[in-house]
């Protein structure tokens, strides 16, 4: 192609738009097929149970530090806005809901998202690659069933107890801050935490990780499956499979916080 | 352009191909490959680097889609077969891969009983100790079986490789290049396992091979490859009267000749 033809913005703008289209359509299509294998037999029920330690096992301690860091900061930042209107005692409060509703899903979604797509991408990617797909499929197992639907499956199953994990260390860590360096009464920061957590705060954050570890699982064997051209596809298909993944945690946790809380 | 070969003491057609087309982009690769394997033969396809050989395979086991023609398998056509139906047929099948493609999250005595444990449904120890088997048959012990594919040397990969694709004693074996990286002695192991595995299992092969050795040592029928055709195809016993200029140069491995290899002379 021609490079003045390549610059004009205005096929730059159409080509986007195509791309995106037919990457939607694509993605429509390896979703629908992965949820027919999800209800057909036969099942790895061995292999969901290996993702499920992949996933979620082996992030605990990546989450577990982003979560406890993440509700000291907030303790902190808190307390020095909030002491300004004397307004210190909403500090458990704002620091459990802003867990449970959002830091918890979120930096937990971000986190599985860098480590877990990557790994997914990477894997499948290099299977693509060096024909071991095609290998599976000569020997008449479906790759979907192997591959893809273990690890969405694993996805959906691993996020909330993610973060749920991320909650519970998040607020214990905003309670160490307030406790240990400013000085709040124990009891009086823990039952003021209790007493105004709701369940649709924790649970509005559990269906959020649900959709995460779906969605992230799901761009991590995506770009897997279509990388092509050796270890440069596999690298492209890594890198794909995070950006797209991390961007996707942020637009469904809006969409789904929408869903819940406004009226 | 279909009829069946006129003479009646032929055994029926295992594998039929007939006028297969394949493009990659603007590049065409295959420009209409006729093929018949006969049930318990062993066709060999010989040709250039490049000239479509495993692309061929790849068609009739339904990894790529080829464009035009038909594939025929037990007189079945197989060209536009649901994802169900492909694997169903894929369990007569067996490949061994030009790369290996072992699984490498997987030991290798796991990767030799895969299809043994997945398609057959086979227990998980009774596949253990006939992939141990098989893996002796390819000359290598049990305690290779513990070892993980990255762990093997490129010609133990090949053998594990080809133990993967004898293991479920499928109809029909592809074997893309079995002997490529071996050494001689291995070599003629490799090639005396798949005569035998053709004769005793009364298996049906389509073997890819440059070695001359080899394809004297396994083939009923030699198939040569050029220019995306089949141009000529004849059995064994022929091969060194084939009187055709392209087979003569390929058999002998003239750098002159017919075929014009695309390298610029110092
Ligand atoms: N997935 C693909 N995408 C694009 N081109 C391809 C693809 N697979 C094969 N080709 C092209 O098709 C041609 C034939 O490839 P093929 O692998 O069949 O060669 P071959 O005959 O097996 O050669 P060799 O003896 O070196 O293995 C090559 O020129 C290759 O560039
Ligand atoms: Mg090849």
């Amino acid at each position: 192609m021609r490079l003045a033809l390549r610059l004009n913005p205005l096929a730059l703008i159409g080509r986007a738009f195509f791309g995106i289209l037919s990457t939607i359509g694509r993605l429509a299509l390896f979703m629908a097929e992965s949820v027919t294998h999800c209800v057909r037999p036969p099942f790895f029920p061995m292999l969901v149970a290996r993702q499920v330690i992949e996933i979620g096992y082996y992030s605990l301690p990546v989450v577990g530090l982003t979560g406890i860091f993440a509700g000291m900061v907030l303790a902190l930042q808190s307390y020095t806005g909030f002491s300004r209107f004397a307004a210190e005692s909403a500090i458990p409060n704002v620091v459990a809901i802003s867990m449970t509703r959002e830091l918890g899903p979120v930096f937990a979604g971000l986190m599985v998202a860098g480590r877990v797509g990557a790994a997914m991408a990477a894997e499948i990617g290099t299977m693509r690659v060096t024909e071991q797909i095609d290998a599976l499929r000569t020997l008449s197992t479906n790759p979907f069933k192997y591959l893809v639907v273990p690890r969405l499956l694993a996805g959906l199953i691993s996020l909330p107890i993610l973060v749920l994990v991320a909650d519970i260390v998040g607020i214990m860590g905003g309670y160490l801050v307030a406790v240990y360096k400013l000085d709040f009464n124990a009891d009086a920061y823990i039952n003021n935490t209790i007493d105004f957590l709701e369940p649709l705060d924790v649970g509005s954050g559990l269906v959020k990780a649900a959709v995460f570890g779906l969605l992230i699982a799901l761009m991590g064997c995506y770009h897997g499956f279509h990388s092509k051209g050796g270890a440069r596809g596999v690298g492209t298909a890594t890198t794909n499979a995070v950006v797209s993944g991390a961007i996707l945690v942020l637009i469904f946790n809006y969409i789904i916080t929408e869903a819940f809380f406004s009226r | 352009m279909n009829e069946p070969t006129p003479s009646p003491a032929q055994k029926p057609q295992k594998i039929s191909c007939r006028g297969i087309t394949k493009s990659f982009g603007a590049k065409r690769v295959l420009a209409g490959v006729d093929l018949d394997i006969a049930e318990g033969e062993s066709m060999v396809v010989i040709g250039g680097s490049g000239t479509g050989k495993s692309v061929t395979i790849k068609c009739i086991l339904g990894l790529l889609k080829h464009d035009t023609g038909s594939i025929k398998v037990d007189g079945v056509e197989v060209s536009n077969l649901g994802a169900r139906e492909r694997e169903r047929i894929n369990t007569k099948f067996g490949m061994l891969f030009q790369g290996g493609a072992l699984f490498d999250s997987l030991p290798v005595w796991e990767n030799v009983a895969f299809g043994l444990m997945h398609a057959q449904k086979m227990k998980r120890r009774l596949a253990r100790e006939k992939a141990i088997e098989k893996l002796a048959m390819v000359g290598l012990g049990a305690d290779v079986g513990r070892l993980f594919p990255a762990e093997l040397s490129g010609g133990m990969q090949k053998r594990v490789s080809l133990a993967r694709a004898i293991a479920t004693e499928p109809e029909v074996i592809f074997f893309d290049e079995p002997t490529t990286g071996l050494d001689p002695i291995m070599a003629d192991v490799i090639n005396n396992l798949i005569f035998e595995t053709t004769r005793k299992l009364g298996a049906t092969t389509l073997s890819i091979t440059h070695d001359m050795a080899s394809v004297r040592k396994i083939a009923d029928k030699v198939a040569m490859i050029h220019g995306g055709k089949i141009i000529w195809c004849g059995s064994i016993k022929e091969i060194d009267r084939s009187g055709n200029p392209f087979v003569e140069q390929f058999i002998h491995g003239r750098a002159d000749g017919p075929i014009q290899m695309q390298v610029r002379r110092l």
